[in-house]
């Protein structure tokens, strides 16, 4: 490929490859204070290929292919100026499908006095803004799309990828900070308009810590304020629909799952806007940790 | 004559208790089950010993007050032991005529 970087989020190396320029130069200023991959000297986890379509498109009206260690076949192509969200798409679809390491839980989490808060919903559940947000307020962030479960020590693990905001979400959670910290406007995207946020300083200096999992959060964006507990049965279906790698990983996921909700309880939130689920997320910690 | 049903070998299942439910891995198959009341129960009867259902019927009696329904509760076992057999956690030998 013409133009390339190396990327290393938590325990995953990447190598990112760009027919253009511009998605490369974006992916260097996000990505500045993560620790640097020497590619000529080590092999990546993953590689990702931004490639035109057609030979001819890398130059007129372009248009993204994202292509890879592992691809989905129906993958449409997109527009060059989207061409930071195929980066961080094709990073998450490597990590989704290839990785084996952990058990991959889609899931945002932050972490505080060495115990995590994992946070676990469908698209719109709020666990990206969430996660943000307390990112700002005191948590360190682990990740907003993925948590990496270790089978063995049952400890989360970060993945602090750039955080992917979208629509109402843009202004709530990226309120007060410098725009050095946001990636552009993503306009007319699949999922309306994406912004990316760089996590704290912290958050990326401290990305190979692990973490105790201490509660499991299931929120629901858009309704009044209410929580309750969730049973152990419940919280385990929810957390294999959560894994991207579930039945890859056989019994050592089953282990693990079972595991997990048997030791960290788990309750679902649903709230109304920002201010609520911050007070309810600080007053159900106060009762665990 | 009625088949003789078999559980799967014991390393072959492993269960985990959930509060409610049992989650079971099925280490042949690799499938993830989830299961509640009266499989459990049913599953530990039929690891004592390959039986019909008459023969289950009297183990579960012996453990469970299963009440006055005798032939409701033969025929929902029946149903749940088809669905255990439809799934490979349990096994119908039929014998031969």
């Amino acid at each position: 490929m013409r133009h390339r970087i190396g990327l290393a989020v938590g325990p995953a190396t990447f190598r990112i490859g760009s027919a253009w320029r511009a998605p490369i130069d974006a992916l260097e200023r996000l990505y500045a204070a993560y620790p640097p991959v020497d590619l000529d000297r080590r092999v990546p986890d993953f590689t990702v290929r931004l490639q035109p379509t057609r030979p001819w498109r890398r130059l007129i009206r372009p248009s993204i292919a994202i292509a890879g260690d592992h691809m989905l076949p129906d993958a449409a192509p997109m527009a060059l100026d989207h061409g930071l969200l195929a980066a961080e798409m094709g990073m998450n679809l490597q990590m989704a499908l290839g990785w084996r390491r952990h058990v991959l839980l889609h899931a945002s989490c932050v972490e505080r006095d060495g115990k995590a808060l994992v946070i676990t919903g469908e698209s719109g559940s709020g666990k990206s803004t969430l996660a943000a947000m307390l990112g700002e307020r005191g948590w360190r962030l682990m990740g907003d799309e993925f948590a990496l479960l270790d089978p063995v020590a049952g400890t989360v693990f970060a993945f602090p990828r750039l955080v992917s905001l979208k629509n109402q979400a843009i202004e709530v959670a990226t309120a007060g900070l410098p725009p050095e910290r946001l990636g552009p406007r993503l306009e007319g995207t699949a999922k309306g308009t994406i912004r990316h946020l760089v996590p704290p300083v912290e958050a990326i200096a401290r990305m190979a810590e692990p973490a105790i999992p201490r509660l499991l959060l299931l929120p629901r964006f858009g309704f009044a304020e209410a929580h309750r507990p969730v049973e152990q049965g419940e919280a385990f279906v929810r957390l294999t629909e959560a894994s991207t790698n579930y039945l890859a990983l056989g019994e050592t996921g089953f282990r693990a799952l079972t595991r997990f909700v048997r030791e960290v309880p788990a309750v679902a939130l649903d709230y109304p806007d920002s201010a609520t689920v911050l007070a309810a997320v600080e007053a159900l910690w106060s009762e665990v940790a | 004559m009625d088949a003789t049903y078999r559980a799967e070998p014991p390393d072959q299942i492993i269960r985990e208790n959930l509060g409610a439910i049992d989650a079971l891995y099925h280490r042949r198959s690799g499938a993830t089950h989830l299961v509640a009341a009266p499989v459990p129960q049913i599953l530990d009867a039929l690891a004592e010993g390959p039986a019909d259902l008459d023969g289950l019927m009297a183990r579960l009696a012996a453990r469970f007050d299963l009440g006055e329904g005798g032939d409701a509760a033969r025929q929902a076992l029946g149903e749940r032991l088809a669905e255990l057999v439809a799934l490979g956690l349990v096994r119908d030998d039929r014998p031969a005529d």
